[in-house]
């Protein structure tokens, strides 16, 4: 391996060999284009293309054989060549330019056309050949930077923060810029800001009625009111749940806080479809109340109330965490100086305790309204007639009417909606914490809770418990009764059999279930996005805590908004993007994966910075002066200290892609349906009960998978000495 | 001693607009003991990692055996460098640690493991191989962190604030065992510190630095006993820093009248004194005893004189002075240097 990796630098490093191969050998196109001269090109490769008449291949073409050149004459030091940045540079310009100019249907600019007579056949998407030079122009601009002392002249440091940075630009930032050109322009190419403004100022979108006594609101009002609502009751189950575990002496923790990571692993719509099983105008819990009360069945839980109880279900325990890591950090020695002033408890909890929770509240607040705006699964499932923005996008670049320009508006207001929360919560967060963890040990005792509020706190999480249990009874029964829905509790296999039926016979394993294909895609795009999930946060964790480089604050800002777009908006900002050339990849496995790694990144990046802060910074150095580069050093000191970031990254990337919903139901296609897409059609034919079996089996799959990952990466193993080290890290270099 | 180890030529490191090292040039033969001396925030240890490519230069050069190594990163040096928290490698044992540079520079996992055990017995740490660096004492980690830095045979070893995590008592003699290992590889060394002592103690020569810049390089003896300039005198030992003038040859201030060794013409000045090199005479004077505390090894005296306080240091064979008492001092031709002059 060593060997090989040797080889490959002192012929000119793996950069320049796969720009070759990109130019010579492999097909350029992702479909052959239409053929230009008589017999055909030679090959479908670059060269051959441009030899053929697509002149404007040329620049990058020569640019590769113009570096090649330079190896040859300058020697293995050939990247600190004064001419490989411009070359390489001007090559990828050259690159990017013609990719984008030069569309499916012709050139975008009629000058080109002239130009190029070739270039009015138009030309596809970019193939192996084009992705591999683009790829192997931005390696050879880092390795020529690195040259230059950029990252302290480490290859591989360069190389990542390049690559981290154009992959975000493509795959982040790019759809983005699409999905505001498909708002602002005609599928023509013509500019109409008027339309936009139209689009984006219908009264369908912003009509107030329903809050002056009118039937029904716009969809931006509607979304509104079920983030403000949503948001305010989770914060405050949360805040319940919070003071319980911290300033009481409840006994059942442990299972509190079992139950708040199940929301995790639940797929979407179950939670929905359980609520409607229990809720509904037929649901178990209807019927009682009919029977005992007399309270006639209504259709009363399909639209707000219903989304918004299924969204508190799975908010809370977000809330929850947030806020319990609020009241634990308040010091409890400020309490007991209130109470030696003479405060009676309420008096404490009110003007002590209650402010420093404040900014707690806001960022729990906050995290639950920005989750209510993104939400998708609940509000289809239970939304009836109340129309929210995710469900309106959906709508339009699904239903029956396909309007991406309608879409990419909506997508635009939510984003904006989305961003302004973000916003104000980075803002809150930044000013108004009072961090009041010294680091010193605090010898107080943590308040008790006074009594009215104890008693109120139960009063509402006790409910809350109930029907988190009602809602995982029903999970857990109804795919394996004959009828839930009409409390039918025969058991039976029957809906498993649907999905997953399967005959061992003499042709071998043969799988008859419904649901097989889906669940075969959804694992494995799971299990490569999860590595690759993994590897890119990490990565970018370590870039930002280890790393330092031109536009570093920019780099991590725009990580951190890659998470708070909304999946519905990254789902019809990919339709945007990646539908038509040069990167026409919707309708591949790729898509999804692509789309994974970079909603699900943030996770890993975050834990991965936590654990990096945790480790002293001359440990990566000393390999360094070793003579380990960047890359070995990554592998051989900081992943196996780093583990359980690693763990916790993977897990969260399995999981997430395993139940995501929002973005991917954009792109899924017949030939790569996702799990989730699945259930979603299962439900709105009305088959809860093959749903919920399926949903069931997906949750096993993914806590037997949890358990195997922890098996995998293993357990960190270190000295308690190892551990002082770390702390006693020097903190003032200089 | 002739051949030039490193070589810095105007070196600059910024930081934004903070000049965190300003064109410094200087240059380190092979065999030598140069320590960087100075306050925190004075430079001292981005010129370290400068030679160890932790930090590139933003202008100037540094040549590393006459090789120009400015946009090397560390791993395409040959350094070797011993960190202040000693950087073990937590989940590798003793011999994996100081076998990891030779194993990824590409050689033979076996060969690197001979050639880390024969460092270890070098060291008399034979015996702690399969050890962890949590089972060891923070004296053996030191030693194995050493070992791990000089098992590759560097251009130059590094050390930043070696001491710092060692208790004060044993200072001492992990110095000792510092010097005496250098000496004995002949390895061309750099230390840094800011504890003056330990500069004197260890160093073939000092680089004294401030605020980025060198503020002068010499042997401990050239530092101590003629100090370029206030700062030095007064960061190096204790000085006694009395302003007055030179006129015809002699340095006068009320009450003091000292012949200069070479002639300089008149003007205002500043002179340097160590507090040992003052004699004070008991007897009528104008100048008056106003502290005197007993160190054990030594009286320290604080005097009140006509030129401002004087701190003086004398031996314990003397007849010990009370607070009060009237003196004159004395103060030998050679005892002073001039640290400023206009």
């Amino acid at each position: 391996m060593k060997q090989v990796f040797r080889t490959i630098n002192q012929v000119g490093g793996l950069w320049l060999l796969l720009g070759l191969t990109a130019v010579l050998i492999l097909p350029w196109y992702k479909v052959a284009p239409p053929e230009l001269v008589s017999g055909g090109a030679l090959s479908d490769a670059a060269l051959f293309q441009a030899l053929a008449g697509r002149a404007w291949l040329w620049p990058p073409v020569l640019g590769i054989l113009a570096l090649a050149g330079l190896r040859v004459a300058r020697g293995e030091r050939w990247q600190a060549d004064d001419l490989v940045l411009p070359i390489a540079g001007t090559s990828f310009l050259f690159f990017l330019f013609q990719a984008f100019a030069i569309g499916l249907r012709g050139p975008a600019i009629p000058a080109l056309g002239e130009a190029f007579p070739a270039a009015m056949l138009g030309q596809t998407g970019l193939g192996w050949g084009g992705f591999a030079l683009g790829a192997a122009l931005v390696g050879i601009i880092a390795d020529s930077l690195a040259a230059r002392g950029f990252c302290r002249g480490e290859r591989f440091g360069a190389n990542a923060v390049i690559f981290v940075v154009a992959l975000l630009l493509l795959f982040v930032f790019f759809p983005i810029i699409r999905l505001a050109s498909a708002a602002l322009f005609t599928p023509e190419g013509v500019f109409q800001p008027g339309v936009f403004i139209e689009r984006a100022l219908a009264p369908d979108l912003w009509n107030i009625d329903c809050l002056t006594g009118g039937s029904r609101c716009g969809v931006v009002i509607n979304t509104l009111i079920l983030g403000i609502t949503s948001a305010t009751l989770s914060t405050a189950l949360g805040l319940a749940l919070a003071l319980l575990v911290a300033r009481t002496g409840f006994r059942f923790k442990g299972a509190l806080r079992a139950i708040s990571i199940l929301p995790i692993i639940t797929p979407p719509f179950v939670v929905g479809v359980a609520i409607i099983v229990l809720f509904g105008r037929t649901g178990v819990v209807t019927g009682w109340l009919d029977m005992l009360f007399g309270i006639p069945p209504t259709r009363w839980i399909y639209g707000l109330p219903g989304i918004v109880l299924a969204q508190v279900l799975a908010f809370a325990p977000i809330t929850f965490l947030v806020l319990l890591g609020t009241v634990e950090a308040i010091n409890p020695t400020l309490e007991e100086a209130s109470k030696t002033l003479g405060a009676k408890p309420f008096a404490t909890f009110r003007t002590i305790t209650w402010p420093l929770l404040r900014p707690g509240l806001a960022a729990a607040f906050l995290l639950a309204f920005i989750e209510s705006l993104a939400d998708f699964g609940n509000p289809i499932v239970l939304g009836g007639g109340y129309d929210v923005l995710s469900i309106r996008i959906f709508f339009a670049v699904v239903g029956a009417r396909y309007d991406l320009g309608n879409a990419a508006v909506l997508s635009i207001i939510l984003l904006t909606m989305t961003l302004g929360a973000f916003w104000l919560q980075t803002q809150w967060l930044g000013r108004k914490s009072y961090v009041t963890v010294t680091g010193k040990s605090d010898a107080g005792l943590a308040a008790q809770l006074p009594t009215p509020l104890k008693r109120t706190a139960y009063m509402v999480v006790i409910p809350w418990v109930l029907f988190t249990l009602g809602v995982y009874l029903i999970v857990m029964v109804g795919g394996f009764v004959n009828d839930i829905g009409r409390w039918d509790l025969t058991p039976t296999f029957r809906h498993l059999n649907t999905a997953f039926s399967f005959e061992i016979g003499e042709r071998g394993l043969q799988l008859f279930g419904s649901a097989w294909n889906s669940l075969q895609t959804t694992l494995l795009v799971s299990a490569i996005a999860a590595p690759l999930t993994t590897a890119i946060g990490i990565l970018t964790a370590y870039l930002i805590s280890r790393q330092s480089f031109v536009g570093k604050q920019a780099f991590e800002f725009g990580t951190m908004l890659s998470f708070a777009i909304p999946g519905t908006v990254v789902g019809v900002s990919y339709v945007a993007a990646f539908n038509i050339p040069p990167v026409d990849i919707t309708g591949t496995m790729a898509i999804l994966v692509i789309c994974f790694m970079f909603r699900n990144m943030p996770v890993g990046m975050r834990a991965g910075i936590a654990a990096l802060s945790q480790i002293d910074k001359s440990m990566e150095e000393a390999s360094q002066t070793l003579g380990a580069n960047g890359f070995t050093t990554l592998r051989t000191i900081v992943l196996p200290l780093i583990r359980p970031a690693v763990f916790t990254s993977m897990v969260y990337a399995f999981v997430t892609a395993m139940t995501a919903v929002s973005a991917v139901i954009f792109l899924v296609s017949a030939r790569h349906n996702m799990a989730t897409a699945y259930i979603m059609g299962r439900v709105e034919n009305g088959e809860f009960a093959l749903a919920i079996a399926y949903s069931a089996v997906l949750m096993v799959i993914m806590i037997i998978s949890i358990v195997l990952i922890q098996f995998l990466v293993g357990k960190r193993q270190l000295g308690r000495r190892a551990e002082l080290q770390s702390v006693t890290a020097p903190t003032a270099a200089e | 001693m002739s051949e030039t180890a490193i070589e810095f030529t105007d070196v600059e490191k910024r930081y934004g607009d903070v000049r965190a090292v300003d064109a410094i040039s200087f240059s380190i033969r092979k065999g030598e003991l140069v320590t960087f001396l100075g306050p925190s925030g004075c430079g001292k240890t981005t010129s370290l990692r400068l030679i160890a490519g932790l930090e590139l230069p933003t202008a100037g050069t540094v040549r590393i055996a006459g090789e120009n190594v400015s946009t090397r990163a560390a791993s395409e040096r040959n350094v070797g460098m011993v960190f202040q928290s000693y950087a073990l490698f937590p989940h590798m044992n003793v011999i994996d640690n100081v076998a990891y540079g030779p194993t990824i520079r590409g050689g033979a996992k076996k060969a690197a493991i001979e050639r880390g055990r024969e460092i270890l017995t070098l060291l008399g740490l034979d015996g702690l191989e399969k050890r962890l660096p949590s089972e060891l004492s923070g004296g053996q980690q030191q030693r194995v962190a050493v070992a791990r830095a000089i098992v590759q045979q560097p251009d130059v070893l590094l050390f930043d604030e070696p001491l710092s995590n060692v208790d004060a008592k044993l200072r001492r003699r992990v110095r000792e065992e510092i010097r005496d290992l250098q000496r004995r590889f002949n390895l061309t060394a750099v230390y840094v510190t800011h504890d003056q002592e330990e500069a004197l103690a260890v160093s073939d020569r000092i680089v004294v630095m401030s605020q980025g810049k060198i503020a002068q390089i010499g042997t401990p003896q050239e530092l101590y006993d003629r100090p370029s300039s206030r700062f030095v005198a007064d960061f190096i030992g204790d000085a006694n820093l009395i302003e007055g003038a030179v006129s015809q040859n002699a340095f006068t201030v009320e009450g003091l009248s000292l012949p200069l060794p070479q002639p300089a013409p008149d003007g205002p000045a500043t002179i340097s004194v160590r507090p040992e090199r003052i004699a004070l005479e008991k007897g009528d004077g104008v100048s008056k005893i106003r502290t005197a505390t007993y160190l054990g090894s030594r009286y320290e005296y604080i005097v009140d004189t006509p030129f401002g306080t004087v701190l003086v240091s004398a031996p314990i064979s003397l007849a010990p002075l009370d607070r009060g008492d009237t003196v004159k001092l004395g103060i030998a031709p050679g005892g002073f240097t001039v640290v400023e002059h206009a």
